[in-house]
């Protein structure tokens, strides 16, 4: 289940991580995160806060989705380090968001076997989401 | 058209910026907490045993429950700090109030997060620019926040961007 840091390469992909999103995801993440803002939970706030499509989601939600996507691919022997993104398009009702990541860089940092990934956040159009980076730390 | 003369930045944050902020304290984590987070996140699959099952959590390099690294222990207080960062209290040339948006964030993450744990923030605003966007006029201020544990372990270091227009 662990993955190995010696069999790990530059150029390896994160196995992608996907999930649907509406107000049945944006909803739970409200309730955990009391993140109860009118333009992730009604249409007509999402198009006053300048959405035409209406309500949209949270940012923090994909990041948790980096971070569950890390975590699915490191397995509980891995420690997740670092994680970065920057919120570039909105999350819109039924996208279909999927982790996608690359291995760009293997360090040993004070004995910690560092794997560090660009990594991002596509839409079912392709379109790019959430660029950012992640650092792992493996066995 | 462009307004040379337009900023949303206030003196509030001119005097604040560099300086640490108060330090605030959430409630105690408890496994219920990281249980219900985990499965918000993962909806609409089931979340991985560390962070629900405390019998599989103790064969594993933690040793017990961990929290998912984003998990917020400062949702849901009681009494909720007035204000927030400083200076968010704006308004458009239009009169409206500001709109604020989150812009993405850097973390980095020490200890991990246990049930019972009492976790402690504290934040100062770096700095900020203003140029002319989409959504017009938009203000974007990096803001640096500290987690602390109850053992003064450093949990997380935030660098967030936070837009405002």
């Amino acid at each position: 289940m662990a993955i190995d840091f010696d069999k790990v390469a530059l150029g390896d992909k994160l196995p992608e991580w996907s999930r649907r999103t509406g107000f049945a995801e944006w909803n739970r993440y409200a309730a955990v995160n009391e993140e109860f803002v009118p333009f992730h939970m009604d249409d007509e706030a999402g198009r006053r806060a300048g959405n035409e499509q209406g309500a949209f989601g949270m940012g923090n939600l994909r990041y948790a989705y980096i971070v569950n996507a890390l975590r699915d691919w490191i397995g509980d022997d891995g420690i997740v380090r670092e994680v970065g993104c920057q919120y570039r398009a909105i999350n819109q009702k039924n996208d279909v968001l999927t982790v996608v990541g690359e291995v760009t860089e293997k360090t040993v940092v004070d004995g910690e076997n560092r794997v560090r990934l660009d990594i991002n956040v596509v839409n079912q159009d392709g379109g790019v989401t959430c660029p950012g980076h992640a650092v792992v730390v493996l066995p | 058209m462009s307004n040379d003369t337009l900023t949303y930045v206030t003196e509030e944050m001119r005097s604040a910026q560099g300086k640490w902020g108060g330090t605030r304290t959430a409630p105690p984590i408890t496994e219920t907490d990281i249980r219900r987070w985990a499965m918000a996140t993962y909806y609409p699959q089931q979340p991985p045993r560390i962070y629900w099952d405390a019998d599989y959590a103790a064969t594993t390099q933690w040793g017990g429950i961990v929290a998912p690294p984003d998990f917020n222990p400062f949702a849901w207080p009681v009494e909720r700090p007035r204000g927030g960062s400083p200076g968010v209290s704006g308004r458009r040339p239009d009169g409206k109030p500001l709109t604020g948006m989150n812009g993405g964030q850097t973390d980095t993450y020490g200890v991990p997060m246990r049930p019972g744990d009492v976790v402690s923030a504290r934040s100062r605003l770096l700095d900020w620019w203003e140029r002319e966007g989409r959504l017009g006029h938009t203000l974007y201020v990096r803001t640096e926040i500290e987690w602390r544990n109850q053992d003064d372990e450093l949990v997380r270091t935030r660098m967030s961007i936070s837009i405002r227009y």
